[in-house]
């Protein structure tokens, strides 16, 4: 079985880190301490509170946290090991603070950005205006594999494409927040978001009271309710919301129980459902019982032996053909990675320009595409300063960070490159912003990044406050992902 | 022309079958020169459970298995009325965009042996080179049944030298799409002259052709289909066209008897 | 409820029952190597034998040494159903069923199993078996104070007591149909310190000794330990307590769901026909028997349970 590949350990793949050479460290951003050490000013509340705790009381808590972590068993299952081998995610008990007025822009870029991207999905689906206007190459769709040629002219229940978005943001400045991608296929980490505010609650409440930090505790009933107004047709009464996990050995199983558990639906595996009176029913000890929503955490190829890859053992047979009868919602809808993909990404500006438009509040990175032979050229002449991405790879599978990378590795990726261009893309390495990380020796910067998750449904968007901020524990590295070390903290956004 | 069609697929299972699912493309499609006078399809031992068009327009129904059953019964029959069209099926229709049948499938990738087909491909024009196509594809897979797979893709039945009609039509498709022409797979009946029943149900390719449309090429026969192709279903490669296609639980053995009888009434 | 979810807590209580009988065992082995001379080969034989994991381990050790039969039953990979496997297992099944359970009951099961992995990483010396042993005791009793603590009553509730009655009631069937032979008149005529010491182990095995004597009295006889651990209505592990546990909760599934099954009949005849004879009607009618029938119709019970509530496709 291939495996299934969670996103949240499968993104980061930024940037070079400030400071391995070229960069000044000068102009490296710390969310704390600013430019020039001087406290900023949403931390200067947390910062007061820092200064009047002692070191042997903080490491206790660290301590105390992981051992936390460790008994409600939020962990990750590491691939190519032995099954049973858990992992925890490093957490960090400094917060990552965000103000009010900084969220503000930020929520309304990234609602801006999940309607453009469910606008995109409903066209590509069907009229495909957006390629007949020749603001997206057809050929971006037409050679992509992430295109599914079985949503053609189906409309999701509700017109809802992504109910669960996860834009991953970095920052470089006071003002400037980058996309660095979306997801919009089953992103994953909520959990650690939700975890990670219990843990501070339980072990700085006084650090609650001195700030007033956004809840993101609704987040399980607004992805209910946001789940079930998503119902089809077929549904009778109260929709039944069931979340559909690829078993105990996945990597995020913990997150699928922890999410089930919350909502308070059934998890199931695709061997207890089966199709009757023409819906997608689980065996309960009372007999088949019809599902209306099914939050999905399988991915598509996976989903459908019947009409997608007949080796999945994990997936509903014929589930596809009582969605496209209308009778279950699934979210995400198949389909939904042409959005997401690498190529697609160096288009959203115009995507989102033309579906809203509005111009993007968010900024992309800017991307160079190496099927253009401009772009090309450029690429290769600063191969050593570039990060370069295979376009449909994920998890920094097939990835070139150049200033980073051997000379051997260098001339490896040109070959690449000259050989199938349109398989990679380039961005510059940006200077990552930093926040304090507490380590045995105090505080130290580390990079990190941002993933706020967004709901939709027919009724509107709703983006949690805040969302998982993953932070490179080893200095200097620009590595997030958690895979290879990569930990995360609480992520506050404050009431101004 | 009337032609009445009976096609009975019979399925016995060495072991009872717990669970599964069967998909049916059985409905002849809307097409120009066919027109549908009567049509049925029943299942015995499978309840129905959905029922809906895909995105090649093909009518598609899904049936689950009944509890534990040993035997599978599929009737489909009707009268279809229809009228010669000279092989042109017409302008493309539906929301698929053209673009989508210039992609190769796992069954449709050109490799070694369709390239050597087309260095060959000679004519005026696409129309007339995708005539001389067919031909050499008729010529390079000999028509044999029993002794391919179905999973065979386009290069494996050239490397065989023999195949049956769906092979002819996966090899047709991926060297059209290698000439950059849109080109799907059509799963129908054909009554082959003076015989009532028939061994099976048929398959071919069409490819489009700018000003004409859609133009049918029954490779298998070396002829464009007229009156007598009853087109079915319609899909990129075989997997999305199959008559039928299903999903089962359980390790119990599956044999499969087809009858077909395509019969003239007028 | 998902089958699959009934199935899991079904499970997950078996196996913790389990671990409780097994480490249970190997106390009492412990208790008869210190209470006599002599290598202690038999008793050790037949505490595998109570713990029905005699046969894989003779399978991979030729003779019946303590500290090999102890660590076949608390940690030998080879053993399926060491207390280490066991607990692995009912862990996994807890993981199964997150949903369904408390937040407490989930990290006492998880806690549970992070100590004894790390208690049982290496073989345990004798002298510090006696902590590895209540550290088994004490997690097992934390995880049922979670569950009786902070679980609702409910069929999720039903679903953890049937399994552990159904593994408490085979546990103790099992010791009587390794003993019998010790509790059967013609051996009691002999009325030797072996068979005393004997007696002792099936009391004990049951954690039955104290019971024993508060409601049968002071002497210890084969028909009072026959009476004790098959018919008395107040010891938490005799076959008749189990039994009517059992009984009581899978009708309160039926009044649940309103829907009586073949499980609830079944469930029915074993109260009724093994549970209402007095102990000497059993002798009569043979001990062994009687025990390998009871074993018989509670294994036949459970595989009309996962039938009647859908544990398994």
């Amino acid at each position: 079985m291939k495996p299934h590949r969670d996103r949240l350990v499968a993104t980061i793949s930024i940037a070079q880190a400030p400071g391995q050479g070229k960069h000044d460290p000068m102009d490296m951003f710390d969310e704390m301490q600013g430019q020039n050490g001087q406290i900023r000013s949403p931390y200067a509340k947390f910062d007061a509170w820092l200064s009047e705790e002692d070191a042997a009381r903080l490491r206790a808590k660290s301590r105390e946290a992981e051992d936390l972590f460790r008994l409600t068993g939020i962990t990750f299952n590491v691939y190519g090991r032995s099954e049973a081998e858990e992992r925890l995610i490093p957490f960090d008990i400094i917060p990552r603070i965000i103000s009010g007025r900084e969220w503000q822009r930020l929520e309304r870029g990234i609602e801006q950005r999940v309607r453009a991207i469910n606008a995109f999905l409903h066209d590509i689906y069907h009229r495909q205006e957006i390629l007949r206007a020749g603001r997206v190459p057809q050929e971006m769709i037409a050679n992509n594999v992430a295109f599914l040629p079985q949503m053609i002219g189906m409309m999701p229940p509700g017109g809802v494409y992504t109910h669960i978005t996860g834009i991953d943001l970095v920052r470089t400045g006071p003002d400037d927040f980058f996309v660095l991608e979306d997801n919009a296929r089953t992103p994953s980490g909520v959990s650690y978001m939700l975890e990670n505010r219990e843990t501070m609650l339980r072990m700085f409440p006084e650090l609650f009271s001195r700030n007033q930090v956004r809840p993101v505790s609704d987040y399980p009933r607004n992805l209910r309710r946001s789940l079930a107004a998503s119902a089809p047709a077929a549904c009778e009464g109260t929709p039944t919301v069931a979340v559909l996990t690829p078993g105990i050995y996945n990597s995020a199983y913990y997150e699928h129980a922890f999410l089930a558990d919350k909502m308070g639906i059934e998890l199931v595996e695709g061997h207890d459902l089966r199709i009757v009176d023409g819906r997608v029913a689980m065996r309960t000890t009372r007999g088949y019982q019809p599902i209306d929503v099914l939050y999905r955490r399988v991915d598509d190829d996976f989903l459908d032996p019947l009409n997608f890859n007949p080796e999945s053992a994990l997936g509903v047979p014929g589930i596809m053909d009582v969605y496209r009868a209308g009778g279950i919602t699934i979210a995400n809808a198949p389909g939904t990675g042409i959005s997401d993909d690498k190529a697609i990404y160096s288009y959203m500006p115009e995507i989102v320009e033309f579906y809203t438009g509005e111009r993007p509040i968010l900024q992309n990175v800017p991307t160079w595409r190496c099927n253009e032979k401009e772009s090309l050229d450029y690429v290769l002449a600063h191969l050593s300063e570039l990060v370069v991405k295979e376009v449909h790879g994920s998890g920094g599978y097939g990835m070139l960070i150049g200033p980073a990378a051997s000379k051997k590795e260098l001339k490896e990726f040109e070959r690449k490159l000259r050989a199938r261009p349109g398989n990679y893309i380039a961005q510059p390495t940006l200077s990552l912003s930093t926040v304090p990380v507490f380590t045995k020796s105090g505080l130290a910067p580390r990079h990190v990044d941002l993933r706020p998750f967004v709901l939709m449904s027919p009724e509107g968007i709703n983006v949690t406050p805040g969302g998982l901020t993953r932070v490179a524990m080893k200095k200097g590295s620009l590595v997030v992902n958690s895979s290879q070390g990569g930990g995360t903290k609480d992520t506050w956004v404050l009431e101004d | 022309m009337h032609l009445a069609i009976k096609h009975l697929t019979h399925y016995t299972y060495s072991a009872p079958v717990p669970y599964g699912v069967q998909q049916l493309r059985l409905y002849p499609k809307p097409t120009r020169g066919q027109r549908l006078i009567s049509w049925s399809v029943t299942v015995e031992g499978a309840t129905q459970q959905a029922e809906f068009t895909d995105h090649h327009r093909n009518h598609v129904v899904m049936f689950s298995f009944d509890p534990d059953v040993t035997e599978l019964i599929i009737r489909s029959e009707g009268v279809v009325e229809m009228t010669d069209t000279a092989g042109i099926v017409g302008p493309h229709e539906g929301m698929a965009p053209l673009w989508l049948f210039q992609r190769p499938t796992d069954h449709t990738r050109a490799g070694k042996g369709c390239r050597e087909i087309l260095r060959s491909v000679e004519g005026d024009g696409n129309l007339a080179r995708l005539h001389d196509l067919s031909t050499r594809v008729h010529a390079a897979i000999a028509y044999e049944t029993g002794k391919s797979e179905i999973a065979w893709t386009a290069e494996d039945a050239l490397a065989a030298g023999h195949g049956v009609c769906q092979d002819h039509a996966h090899v047709f498709i991926a060297c059209a799409r290698a000439m950059g022409l849109p080109a799907r797979y059509v799963s129908g009946y054909l009554r082959m002259d003076g015989q009532d029943e028939q061994s099976a149900t048929h398959a071919w390719a069409e490819a489009h052709v700018e000003g004409l449309g859609w133009v049918g090429f029954d490779v298998s026969n070396a002829i464009s289909p007229d009156t007598r192709y009853v087109r079915v279903a319609t899909g990129l490669d075989y997997t999305e066209a199959a008559p039928i296609s299903g999903h089962r639980y359980g390790t119990a053995a599956e044999n499969m008897d087809v009858t077909l009888h395509v019969t003239q009434q007028q | 409820m998902l089958g699959k979810t009934a199935g899991g807590l079904f499970w997950m209580a078996r196996l913790l029952e389990r671990a409780e009988n097994t480490s249970r065992m190997i106390e009492t082995g412990q208790r008869i190597a210190l209470t006599r001379a002599g290598s202690g080969a038999d008793d050790w034989l037949s505490v595998l034998q109570a713990a029905a994991v005699a046969y894989g381990y003779q399978q991979k050790h030729a003779e019946v040494l303590p500290e090999l039969a102890i660590d076949w039953m608390l940690r030998d990979p080879d053993n399926p159903s060491s207390v280490m496997a066991v607990i692995t297992q009912a862990r996994h099944n807890a993981r199964l069923v997150r949903t369904a359970l408390t937040h407490e009951a989930w990290e006492a099961v998880n806690s549970f199993w992070m100590l004894l992995k790390e208690a049982l990483a290496r073989k345990v010396a004798t002298r510090d078996l006696p902590k590895v042993l209540s550290l088994i005791r004490e997690r097992n009793a934390l995880v049922r104070g979670a569950i009786l603590g902070t679980m609702l009553r409910n069929e999720i509730y039903d679903f953890i007591r049937i399994g552990t009655f159904i593994e408490r009631a085979d546990n103790t069937a099992r010791i009587l149909d390794v003993k019998y032979y010790v509790l059967l008149p013609s051996a009691a005529a002999v009325g030797s310190r072996l068979d005393n010491v004997q007696w002792d182990t099936i009391l004990r095995s049951v954690s039955g000794e104290g019971g024993y004597r508060l409601t049968i009295g002071p002497d210890v006889t084969p028909m009072g330990i026959a009476q004790f651990l098959i018919l008395d209505k107040r010891m938490p592990r005799s076959l008749n307590f189990c039994c009517a546990k059992l009984r009581d909760n899978l009708n309160y599934l039926a009044t649940d769901y309103d829907l009586r099954l073949p499980c609830h009949q079944q469930a029915d005849t074993l109260c009724r026909r093994f549970m209402t004879h007095d102990v000497a009607a059993i002798f009569d009618y043979g001990l062994h028997e009687y025990v390998q029938e009871v074993l018989g119709h509670l294994g036949k019970l459970s595989h009309q349970i996962e039938i009647d509530y859908r544990f398994y496709g």
